[in-house]
């Protein structure tokens, strides 16, 4: 029992780093129904750019607090990531504008690739890591109801909470503020969003630079815990289950989705997967996704799709 | 159009109609029953308890102000929508909900007020696209495109050609639906009923949008339809001048409940129906 | 002036339908045909065989499988390449249980376990749409990389999934030599592209044209939805399938899973965006320019940085390639969505009035 509630909760809060991937996701579509395939990537090149510069601050500028440098680094990285929301927007989608979702989709798939080739040249091809001081060693909770306690990964829950925090803050910039709200206008109906008055094209950039912000923070725990290298962008992968399964124009359902997934995910292999050879994590969870879109074919809590004649 | 094509062609016509002047046809015994129905999506009630038949060979018009839930009751008739409560019955069947395949089997074709078009395929694979339910040859034989396939294929062909003059659109065959004008682009979606040799015919507001040249060629393929074929035919439109020419009977609704049913002259001096249109006031 | 149709009066349906009207086409194309198969193998050295031909023979039929899917019937696939594992595999576990089956029964009972396989993850498209949809295909892509991996039976217990074909005959010739596979190749194409045709402009064409423009209307005009999508599933698993098992039987010669990852599923999208959806003739230009670009980088950047006096080392130039790879999908997406295909037969059109502009 305590064996299965361990799975379980590692699942739990792999879960909750698969729903910030995931975020990046939901907000891009919600705002301009685009299938941002390079979500992915957008993680990478975050994080690349992230470890990369709190090598190379203390460098250019002398300074010693690692703090201070990491802190340098995520600021440079955002900014690097607002600068690639405008230049997509500016080259990219401003001339896709009334294009079919697939050739969206396949014009983030070309972002993509660009992003890949830009940051491995920029920032360099190896491993890198960042390091900001997550507590690594294993701790045990609940000693007291099972023998020796259930281990706890105490990354994997520093890290969850920063994902419920970004949730939190979202949740508050979608509903409060006039930026949020303009969000969602476009998200409903991109002409008649325009025909009040708001502006696509910033409110885009706006949306891809959250996006950006979200991978940003999803690249710096993911790349933390697993240190900066190509699989980052796989991750991306992983993640799209998830939103699926979540709907793809909710926010709380992808962390309800990254939760179901992450779980099941996890138990699923521990329990089921010796039976059939191992490995079974990948499809497994797509396969999961693909049963609960049979029974509600727009995930758990995206729009119903009307068609009307 | 010519009389050896109708002969051919006319499937489940009454050959006496053939014979009949516009007004002296052999309208016949009830074919399409509606029964209390009732449709509500969510809060919205869209139909109320509505019950009135349609006879074989007639021109059958609902008639009502602007959401008063005509579209939704052909969408009823044809299974697009399943009614919260009541009954279509077809020929003597009785339905409770129908899905529209069955409905398009048993020999009922509609157009869509707002054009349910095949963008991407022309004007010709549009019109084919409605001989489907006929087409029996199986895949490996489309594939190979010789012998019974072929000839199939050229026998639809004709079929869909006739219909073509009929509605005078030769010129455009080819032509990708989406880029015709929008009169042809209705004369296209009557083709494609047309296409399923049907029964009964819908018509979704046939001649929105059109101006009065239009509005006569569409009235009279409308007419020589009904006429050639004995297709009954069961209209929505909005142009009383058009409904009072051409119908047998009349339905009038308003806020999804029926308030006339009869005669164009009897529903034209109902009072209940002058109110609708014209507002309580007056 | 010289690409006119006057004069051209069809005088029967059949000649109307015919696959090309005009007879300047039929001629071009069968002269096509011609040199593709009488001339090109006896002029085309062994390197072209190897990195352009056979590759671009093979990723059409490829391509022309999942525009079946994509293009003709509208359901978005992201799991292409998974479906040319199962051909490539099924072909696989009958030559190596079945000693002595003919080569092309082999190929053609991989196609169908493809399409047994299309069928069965075709399913949820019933209900399920659009992107929705896109990203459930990736299931049937993640199986099947962990089902010739993991489960040994398919792969004769080989350890890393990996398996090999040698000694490939037909009808006692044997099948070793570059034009010799090409050919082959090219024939399964022509044939398997000759079907295609048929079917997209027959019955079953319209219905999976009409299930992609309006799937509610299709239901009201008698087009049963399961029955138009589920073929168009197992059509394209099909082709998709056949495709694989000449992929590796015949351009890989040994492959492991791997060869039939995500990237591929990913490339042939590419390949029929670029190349136009719901055209065949689009699909084989897409082959051809996915094919060919990367090849035509490998050879332009380093002369090009040799231009600017910079030493280029080819990790560099890989990441090079992937900042053009992505900048041209980008800008031909934004220049002519519909793809060669339309660029193709608006060039055409331009060519009918020629030499006037309009």
């Amino acid at each position: 029992m305590g064996f299965f509630l361990e799975t379980l909760i590692s699942g739990l809060m792999t879960g909750m780093l698969y729903a910030l991937v995931a975020l990046g996701f939901v907000l891009i579509f919600k705002a301009s129904s685009v299938f941002n395939f390079a979500q992915g990537v957008m993680v990478l090149f975050a994080a690349l750019a992230m470890a990369r510069l709190a090598e190379w601050i203390p460098q250019w500028t002398g300074i010693e607090s690692k703090v201070l440098a990491n802190v340098l680094a995520f600021i440079g990285a955002a900014l690097l990531m607002f600068l690639v929301a405008w230049l997509v927007e500016r080259l990219a989608l401003r001339h896709l504008v009334n294009q079919s979702e697939t050739t969206l989709l396949m014009a983030t798939l070309g972002i993509a690739y660009f992003l890949e080739g830009v940051g491995q040249t920029v920032f360099g091809g190896d491993i890198y890591k960042i390091d900001i001081g997550m507590p690594k060693d294993p701790i045990f909770v609940l000693k007291g109801l099972f023998d020796g306690g259930l281990l706890v990964d105490p990354e994997d829950l520093v890290a969850a909470c920063i994902a419920a925090a970004l949730v939190a803050l979202l949740a508050l910039f979608f509903q409060k503020t006039t930026t949020g709200r303009a969000l969602r206008a476009v998200a409903d109906d991109h002409q008649a969003a325009q025909s009040v008055g708001i502006p696509l094209s910033r409110i885009w950039v706006i949306v891809w630079c959250v996006a950006g912000v979200a991978a940003l923070v999803a690249g710096m725990v993911w790349g933390s815990k697993l240190g900066v290298q190509f699989s980052l962008s796989t991750l991306a992968l992983r993640a799209l289950p998830v939103v699926i399964l979540g709907g793809l124009t909710s926010v709380p359902g992808a962390i309800v989705g990254g939760l179901i997934i992450g779980a099941s995910e996890k138990l699923s292999e521990v329990f089921l997967g010796p039976f059939v050879g191992g490995g079974i994590e990948i499809w497994f969870a797509y396969v999961l996704a693909l049963v609960f879109l049979l029974f509600r074919p727009q995930g758990l809590f995206g729009e119903k799709i009307i068609d009307r004649v | 159009m010519n009389q050896v094509a109708s002969q051919t062609i006319a499937v489940g016509a009454d050959p006496a109609g053939a014979e009949g002047q516009n007004w002296s046809r052999k309208i016949g015994e009830v074919i399409l029953e509606a029964r209390n129905i009732s449709l509500r999506f969510g809060g919205v009630r869209a139909l109320t308890d509505i019950s009135f038949d349609v006879r074989e060979h007639e021109i059958r018009s609902i008639i009502g102000p602007n959401g008063a839930g005509k579209s939704s009751m052909l969408n009823c008739i044809n299974g697009v929508y399943t009614p919260t409560e009541g009954s279509i019955t077809f020929r003597g069947k009785t339905f409770s909900h129908m899905n529209s395949r069955q409905v398009a089997e048993m020999g009922v074709a509609r157009t869509f007020q707002n054009l349910a078009l095949f963008k991407g395929m022309s004007v010709l694979d549009n019109i084919m696209s409605g001989r489907n339910l006929k087409i029996k040859s199986n895949l490996f034989l489309q594939a190979l495109r010789i012998g019974p396939a072929e000839r199939e294929e050229i026998r639809h062909r004709e079929f869909v050609e006739h219909i073509i003059d009929f509605l005078e659109i030769q010129a455009h065959r080819k032509t990708p639906v989406g880029q015709l004008p929008y009169g042809l682009q209705k004369r296209v979606d009557l083709g494609r009923a047309l296409a399923m040799e049907p029964q009964v015919l819908l018509l979704d507001e046939p001649m929105a949008g059109m101006n009065v040249e239009e509005k006569q060629d569409m009235s009279r393929f409308i007419l020589d339809v009904n006429d050639e074929f004995g297709t009954t035919i069961v209209l929505i439109e909005h142009d009383m001048g058009v409904v009072m020419d051409i119908s047998d009977r009349v339905v009038v609704l308003d806020y999804g409940k029926k308030i006339g049913d009869g005669a164009p002259d009897e529903v034209r001096a109902n009072e209940d129906v002058i109110r609708a249109y014209l507002g309580a006031g007056h | 002036m010289f690409y006119r149709e006057n004069g051209q009066f069809k005088t029967s349906y059949r000649a109307d339908q015919q696959i090309f009207a005009i007879a300047q086409d039929r001629v071009a194309v069968l002269a096509l045909i011609a040199f593709a198969f009488a001339v090109v193998p006896f002029v085309a050295s062994e390197y072209l065989f190897a990195a352009i031909l056979i590759p671009f023979v093979i990723m059409s039929l490829a391509a022309l499988g999942l525009n079946i899917l994509v293009g003709y019937c509208g359901q978005i696939s992201l799991g292409g390449a998974a479906f040319m594992a199962v051909g490539a595999y099924g072909a696989y576990n009958f030559v190596m249980r079945m000693p002595g089956i003919p080569l092309v029964l082999a190929m053609l009972l991989g196609g169908v376990c493809a399409a047994a396989f299309g069928v069965v993850f075709g399913l949820p498209s019933l209900r399920i749409k659009g992107l929705y949809l896109a990203v459930a295909t990736l299931a049937a892509q993640f199986f099947a990389d962990w089902l010739f991996l993991r489960i040994k039976w398919f792969t004769l217990d080989s350890a890393s999934g990996a398996v090999a074909v040698s000694g490939l005959s037909i009808l006692g010739i044997p099948l070793e030599s570059s034009p010799a596979k090409y050919l082959f190749c090219l024939t399964v194409l022509a044939v398997l592209g000759l079907a295609s045709k048929n079917l997209v402009r027959g019955a079953i064409g319209r219905e999976w044209m009409a299930i992609r423009d309006m799937d509610v209307a299709a239901a009201v005009i008698g087009i049963r939805p399961m029955y138009a999508k589920l073929t168009a599933f197992a059509v394209s698993s099909f082709i998709l399938g056949v495709a694989g098992v000449l992929w590796g039987f015949f351009y890989l010669g040994s492959w492991e899973p791997a060869a039939f990852s995500l990237d591929i599923s990913l490339k042939l999208l590419f390949m029929i965006i670029i190349g136009g959806l719901g055209s065949i003739m689009g699909s084989m230009f897409g082959a051809a320019f996915i094919i060919i670009l990367p090849i035509v980088l490998t050879r332009v950047l380093p002369w090009f940085a040799s231009l600017l006096h910079v030493q280029i080392t080819t990790t560099a130039a890989t990441h090079a390639e992937f900042i053009i790879f992505g900048m041209l999908i980008v800008w031909f997406l934004i220049v002519e969505p519909h793809g060669l295909a339309r660029l193709w037969s608006t060039g055409k059109q331009k060519m009918r009035l020629w030499p006037f502009p309009h």
